[in-house]
């Protein structure tokens, strides 16, 4: 049905699709971020914080939509829901783009010098939150629950990585002090990573909220 | 019946002619309490409100089938007094409508009718329902002036007063800030807060953002029927029935 506030349409259809490029943007500098650690590649790095500023630059322009939307509009249900949900997401979306410059700085310091061990479970946590972002972005697209549901369960996965990662650091810090250092910077990175599919998390309440009208944890 | 509230509905069916306003509402109202009906033109909200005082019998071929409970008494049983029934649930307009007189004699006519007070307790009653109006402050000094040298949100404020001093119980509003200017409805609005505290208010709005600011449940009307009915922080964030949804994000109107 072709609605009677189809300029409203228009824009929260346009303020959808700020979101997912948001998103598609913070993918990718995870991505470049992990590459940037694996490859050693202190330039990709430096795209990391490119990439960053265009985050940001949406978030703003994103928030400032919302509000706009909220005051010329008056949305009810659905459409408001839906625009309580893009503040929260951009939110979340941001943090993930904060942290992978957090990586990209430590992947910059690690490059110039020799890892200890070779790194399995940091790139695998990185493929793990990187296909949790691409399939929340897909289900706040298409309002598919079952998707959003999906990728909220992957972050017990992240979860178990990270502490067998802790666990396997501590033991190499144990056995050689002098490896601390740059044992603490693959943690940070850890953490970082962890903390993004926390977010990740958050933007699948969020779905779940739009859709649904219901507010609730959906991870323990 | 096991009903503790201030008007039920049942199977409460209106028709002009054959042309069916309302279909078979079924609905309990508590008391102290604003309702909100909402609904695009012709769904039968004005027809529901006009039921509620039996107004609807004024309108020629008007016929009302089904039944209304005013604290558990059929206000269409044969015995029941229309007028005093219309002192217990009065009605406002969408157009303030006081009477050609003074202020002051607007709101003693009705006390006066009823032989509710006289002399100085009238005076009293007069200043009484021209504070509870929140009117007061404004025209204690011009009380023998005419009702009509009143700005329109300061009438429709004279013509809730003559309303409450004849003692309802039950106040209806027929949009009644639709021909008011915003600073005006934001009046009308916050008196309405007051006056919830001793009365039950119902009102038919078109006005989507005054239901969702002023009431604590909101019916929404369509062809005739009752679609949805229930606490307005839901029906306005997360609406059950799709047609609700789509009259209120604009979808259709």
């Amino acid at each position: 049905m072709k609605g009677i506030r189809q300029a409203f349409e228009e824009q929260l259809d346009e303020l959808q699709k700020h979101v997912v490029r948001m998103g598609g943007l913070a993918a990718e500098a995870v991505e470049a971020s992990i590459q940037a650690l694996v490859q050693r590649d202190v330039e990709l790095s430096a795209k990391v914080m490119e990439i960053e500023n265009q985050i940001d630059a949406f978030n703003l322009d994103i928030e400032t939509r919302c509000l706009q939307l909220l005051a010329l509009q008056q949305p009810m249900a659905r459409d408001l829901r839906t625009i309580a949900a893009v503040f929260r997401i951009i939110t979340d979306i941001e943090r993930i783009g904060d942290y992978s410059v957090d990586i990209a700085r430590q992947a910059r310091v690690l490059a110039a010098i020799p890892l200890f061990k070779p790194l399995i479970d940091i790139p695998r946590m990185a493929e793990t939150v990187s296909r949790m972002l691409h399939n929340s972005l897909e289900a706040f697209v298409r309002r598919d629950l079952d998707l959003a549901l999906a990728a909220v369960q992957e972050d017990e996965t992240v979860d178990h990585a990270y502490h067998s990662l802790h666990d396997e650091l501590v033991e190499y810090i144990q056995r050689d002090p002098s490896l601390t250092l740059q044992a603490i910077r693959l943690l940070m990175i850890g953490v970082y990573l962890e903390r993004m599919a926390d977010h990740v998390t958050n933007i699948g309440e969020r779905i779940f909220y739009m859709e649904t009208g219901e507010l609730k944890e959906l991870h323990e | 019946m096991g009903c503790d509230c201030k008007i039920r509905t049942e199977n409460l069916t209106v028709s002009y002619g054959s042309f069916q306003a309302l279909k078979a509402v079924n609905l309990s109202l508590h008391s102290r309490r604003i309702i909100a009906f909402i609904g695009p033109s012709g769904c039968g909200k004005t027809t529901f409100l006009r039921a509620l005082n039996r107004m609807n019998e004024i309108i020629e071929g008007a016929s009302t089938r089904g039944r209304v409970f005013l604290d558990g008494k059929d206000i269409y049983a044969p015995e029941v007094d229309v007028v005093s029934l219309r002192r217990s649930v009065g009605m406002v307009f969408q157009r303030p409508n006081p009477f050609p007189m003074t202020i002051f004699e607007n709101v003693a006519f009705g006390p006066r009718l009823h032989g509710l007070a006289r002399g100085s307790d009238l005076a009293e009653l007069v200043e009484q329902s021209l504070r509870r109006a929140a009117l007061w402050e404004e025209v204690k000094d011009k009380l023998r002036q005419s009702a009509f040298s009143l700005s329109g949100g300061q009438q429709q404020r004279l013509c809730i007063a003559r309303l409450l001093a004849v003692e309802p119980e039950v106040l209806l509003m027929d949009e009644p800030c639709s021909a008011l200017d915003p600073i005006s409805t934001l009046r009308i609005e916050e008196l309405m807060r007051e006056l919830k505290r001793n009365y039950t208010i119902i009102i038919v709005t078109h006005n989507m953002q005054q239901a969702a600011r002023v009431s604590g449940e909101t019916g929404f009307f369509l062809h005739g029927e009752l679609v949805e009915f229930g606490p307005s922080s839901r029906v306005f964030t997360s609406p059950e029935d799709r047609r609700t949804e789509d009259y209120i994000t604009g979808r259709f109107g």
